[in-house]
Parts: structure tokens; C-alpha cells; sequence
């Protein structure tokens, strides 16, 4: 068999499979960013916040969650998240052991961890607004919510778009390390087909070029957001 | 929570401690020699040298590590004329394969940072350093290298972090190291929490520590910017 039959779309290659695992991984990876996004906000919010408690929940969340490996943080969701599955099931009467679906664990692992960066990002974008613009809003009489909505949110987005294309890159990368839960991601499937055709070489170089496919597009992505967030800003230092 | 079942398992994951640490020393001074030459390459004059080391920096810094790993420890031995070489008792080693794969891939990162620390040199310092005499070498010793190093010292701390975080992914090609370890605890006990406290807190201290030694040489190397002493020359 050629190498373009194995790794090609016909009825004995694997190309359609790989390109479903790539899916796999863009869905995972997107899931974690947006389960991110929510964690982040809040560790964000926490960090900044006036009181004490909360600012050490914040400091601690963020400590623990990108100084521990990325693989201990997926054990930890897959296997706890299994017991506690496990443990509901048994108080509805079911008898045995019951597994977390490996994408909500991978997600959420992901997620919890791309939270942890995602909160640094905010923060650094909230503290770049001027404080001038601030007491501006508030000199003028906008409330809490009013001031969130039109000063502070659309600024910490424009602000923060290369940081979480920074997280985005980061977490497309962890997401590779779900497959020891058993989804079929593009590590995962690049994984079985390597081991039942014997080439491991040939489909972890396929598997790495898709990453590679991966990573470059979402770089230009991000590139062209940040453009178009600042439209309107005059041109400066650093600026894609 | 079960306090002896704690101390048992922090034992047992204590006991493979060394091994994470050897992944990670040796794997941070090849990548880091690795490092250099890629950034020479990349910055010098050849532009054949410079689209190889683009090239490389590309590829290792935009695959996960996992692939990179299970490309080297998998992939290699699938060719006779690794098999039969007289690399082939190293290769077959899943620890050389892991300081190996490591290694590559840090040096991806490693050198852009030490090459951010290089352009962060003002233009100034490399003219006045030609004006008085030095190239090369003797420019690359006393003026570009310690103040490019300086500069990318607090990038390249947080690389070092990372390193230790990846050397968990030694554990999947059964290299038994911490993470490794606590996985086949937790496989044994389902007791998640208790070994996931135990293992965090062994990455949690070894990181702060890494860390103070790298804020520690930021001191050691920035003299100039620290307040000058009150009583410059020591009272009598």
C-alpha cells in the first residue's frame, strides 16, 4: 500500500478520520476557551477586587493552575469527575462504575486551566484602560453596570484579543494531552492509526502537520481580529 | 481526608522526584544549548541558516510536545537504519527519548526568547562597543551575550516553569516520574483528591523554588539598577 492510500480518503486510508479528529480538537480546544473565558472573567474579577478573601482566591487559583503539569490537572477532572459521576449514580440506585464523558472532562480541564491564563489576560487589559476614562464615566453619572457595558468591556476585549490568542495557541496544544482520556482527538486518532498500520512515523508527522495547519491558521485569525478591533485607533507600536 | 494516606503517598511520589528532576536538568541545559545555536542561525547572515532555524522554531513551537514525543520514541525505531545503528541502545531508552523530544521542542521557545533579548539591545551600546575595537567573538562575549541574556531572563523563567510542567508528559512513554507515579495511585486507589494535593504541592514548591533561584540571578546580573547604597564606601 502507498503512503498517499494510507493516509488518503479512499476505503483504506485514514485521511477522513484524521480530518474528523481535527474537528475533534477544534471543538474541544473551543469549548475550553469559552468554559476559560467564563473562569477567567470571574478570576479576573476576584483579583481586582477591593476584598482581601477574594483576591487570595483569585492568586491562588491562578497559582496552582499554571504551575501544576497540565496532565495532573486532566487526571484530576477525569478520574474525580468519574467518582462523582460514579457517587450520583449510586444515590439514583445505580450499582457501578460510571465514566465521565471524556470531552466534558477534557473540556473542562482545558477550560479550567486556560482559565488561569485567561484571567491574567484580563486583568492586564483592564488595568491598560486609562484611569482618566473611569472617573470620566463616572464624573458624567454612569452607573456600575453602564459603566461595564460601555467603558471597561469593549476596551478589556480590544485589549485582550492577542493575549487570548496567546491562551488559544496554548490551549490547542493541551488539548492534545485529553487523548489519554480516550478521545478520539487528533493525537488520539493519529495514535491508533499509527499503531494498526505499523507507521508510526508517517502518521505522528501527519498528525503534527495538522497541528502545525491548526496553530498557523488560527494565528492569522487572531492577526486579522486584532486589525480589525483596531480600526479605529491610529497606528502604533507593535501593531499587526 | 485520610492523613496517613497522605503521608504514604507523598512519600512514594517523593521517591520519584529525582527522576523529574533529571528529566528537567538535563533536558533545560541541552535545550538551552540547543537554543544558541538556533538563534545563531538565526539571526546570522546566511539565509539558508536563517529559514532552517524559522523553520524549526515553527515546527516545534506549533506541535504539541506529546506528538514531538511519541514521534521520537515511536517513530525512530521504526527504521532499520536507527534500529541497527550504534545510536539504537541509547534510542530505545524511553528516558533518552524524553530528554531528547524535551529538549527540541524547549529550544523552540528558548530561542525566540533569547532572540527578543537580543533585539532588546539598544543599537547604541553595539555601535560604541565597534567603535572601540570589539567584534566577534570578544562583541559577543562582553557586550551582546550578558546583557541579551539579562534581558530575556524574565521570559525565559517562565520557559523553565514550563519545562518542569512538561516533564510530565515523560510519564507517557513510561518514563516513572512524579505525574507518572500519582497516575498509577490514583488508578490503584481512586483516592483523585488526596493524590492530586500530594503531587501538586511537589510541582507547586519546586516551581516557587525555581523560581526565587531565577529571581535570585535576575538580582546577581541587574547591579545597575538597584538604588545605589547609602553609605557607599562600608563605615569604620
Amino acid at each position: 500500500m502507498t503512503i498517499l492510500q494510507t493516509i488518503g480518503f479512499g476505503p483504506t486510508g485514514w485521511g477522513g478520520l484524521l480530518l474528523v479528529a481535527t474537528l475533534m480538537t477544534l471543538c474541544v480546544t473551543a469549548a475550553a476557551l469559552f468554559i476559560g473565558m467564563v473562569l477567567g472573567t470571574l478570576v479576573a474579577w476576584a483579583k481586582l477586587s477591593g476584598s482581601r478573601i477574594a483576591r487570595s482566591i483569585g492568586s491562588a487559583y491562578t497559582t496552582v493552575f499554571r504551575g501544576v503539569p497540565e496532565l495532573l490537572i486532566i487526571y484530576l477532572v477525569y478520574f474525580g469527575g468519574s467518582s462523582l459521576v460514579t457517587a450520583a449514580g449510586a444515590a439514583f440506585g445505580y450499582q457501578g462504575f460510571l465514566g465521565m464523558p471524556s470531552f466534558v472532562a477534557g473540556a473542562l480541564a482545558v477550560g479550567i486551566i486556560s482559565g488561569a491564563y485567561q484571567a491574567e489576560v484580563y486583568r492586564g487589559a483592564f488595568l491598560a484602560i486609562p484611569m482618566g476614562e473611569l472617573e470620566a464615566a463616572q464624573a458624567i453619572g454612569m452607573n456600575r453596570t453602564l459603566r461595564f457595558r460601555r467603558i471597561i468591556a469593549p476596551q478589556v476585549l480590544r485589549f485582550a484579543i492577542p493575549g487570548i490568542g496567546n491562551v488559544w495557541q496554548l490551549s490547542l496544544k493541551d488539548s492534545a494531552l485529553v487523548s489519554v482520556t480516550g478521545l478520539a482527538d487528533l493525537m488520539r486518532t493519529s495514535q491508533i492509526a499509527a499503531g494498526s498500520t505499523r507507521q508510526h512515523f508517517l502518521f505522528f508527522i501527519v498528525g503534527g502537520c495538522l497541528y502545525l495547519v491548526l496553530t498557523s491558521l488560527s494565528d492569522r485569525v487572531f492577526n486579522g481580529a486584532e486589525r480589525r478591533a483596531n480600526r479605529s485607533m491610529p497606528a502604533g507600536i507593535g501593531q499587526a | 481526608m485520610d492523613l496517613a494516606f497522605m503521608a504514604s503517598t507523598m512519600l512514594t511520589l517523593v521517591a520519584a522526584l529525582p527522576m523529574t528532576l533529571a528529566l528537567f536538568s538535563l533536558s533545560v541545559v541541552f535545550g538551552g544549548l540547543l537554543a544558541l545555536l538556533v538563534v545563531w542561525m538565526r539571526v546570522g547572515g546566511n539565509p539558508v541558516a536563517r529559514g532552517f532555524a524559522k523553520g524549526y522554531i515553527f515546527v516545534f513551537r506549533g506541535s504539541p510536545l506529546l506528538i514531538q514525543m511519541f514521534l521520537v520514541f515511536y517513530g525512530l525505531g521504526q527504521f532499520g537504519f536507527i534500529r541497527y545503528s550504534v545510536l539504537w541502545p541509547a534510542l530505545r531508552e524511553p528516558f533518552v527519548c524524553a530528554v531528547l523530544s524535551l529538549s527540541l521542542c524547549t529550544a523552540g521557545y528558548t530561542a525566540e526568547i533569547f532572540r527578543f533579548g537580543l533585539r532588546s539591545i539598544p543599537a547604541r551600546e553595539i555601535e560604541a562597543a565597534r567603535a572601540v575595537g570589539m567584534s566577534g567573538f570578544l562583541l559577543t562575549r562582553r557586550i551582546l551575550a550578558p546583557i541579551a541574556f539579562r534581558n530575556a531572563l524574565p521570559a525565559y523563567s517562565t520557559e523553565v516553569m514550563m519545562m518542569v510542567k512538561s516533564t510530565a508528559l515523560a510519564s507517557l512513554v513510561t518514563v516513572w516520574e512524579v505525574t507518572g507515579v500519582a497516575q498509577r495511585l490514583i488508578a490503584q486507589t481512586y483516592r483523585t483528591m488526596e493524590v492530586f494535593l500530594c503531587a501538586a504541592a511537589i510541582y507547586l514548591i519546586l516551581n516557587f523554588l525555581i523560581l526565587q533561584l531565577m529571581a535570585l540571578l535576575e538580582y546577581r546580573l541587574n547591579p545597575h539598577r538597584r538604588a545605589a547604597p547609602l553609605f557607599p564606601v562600608a563605615p569604620q
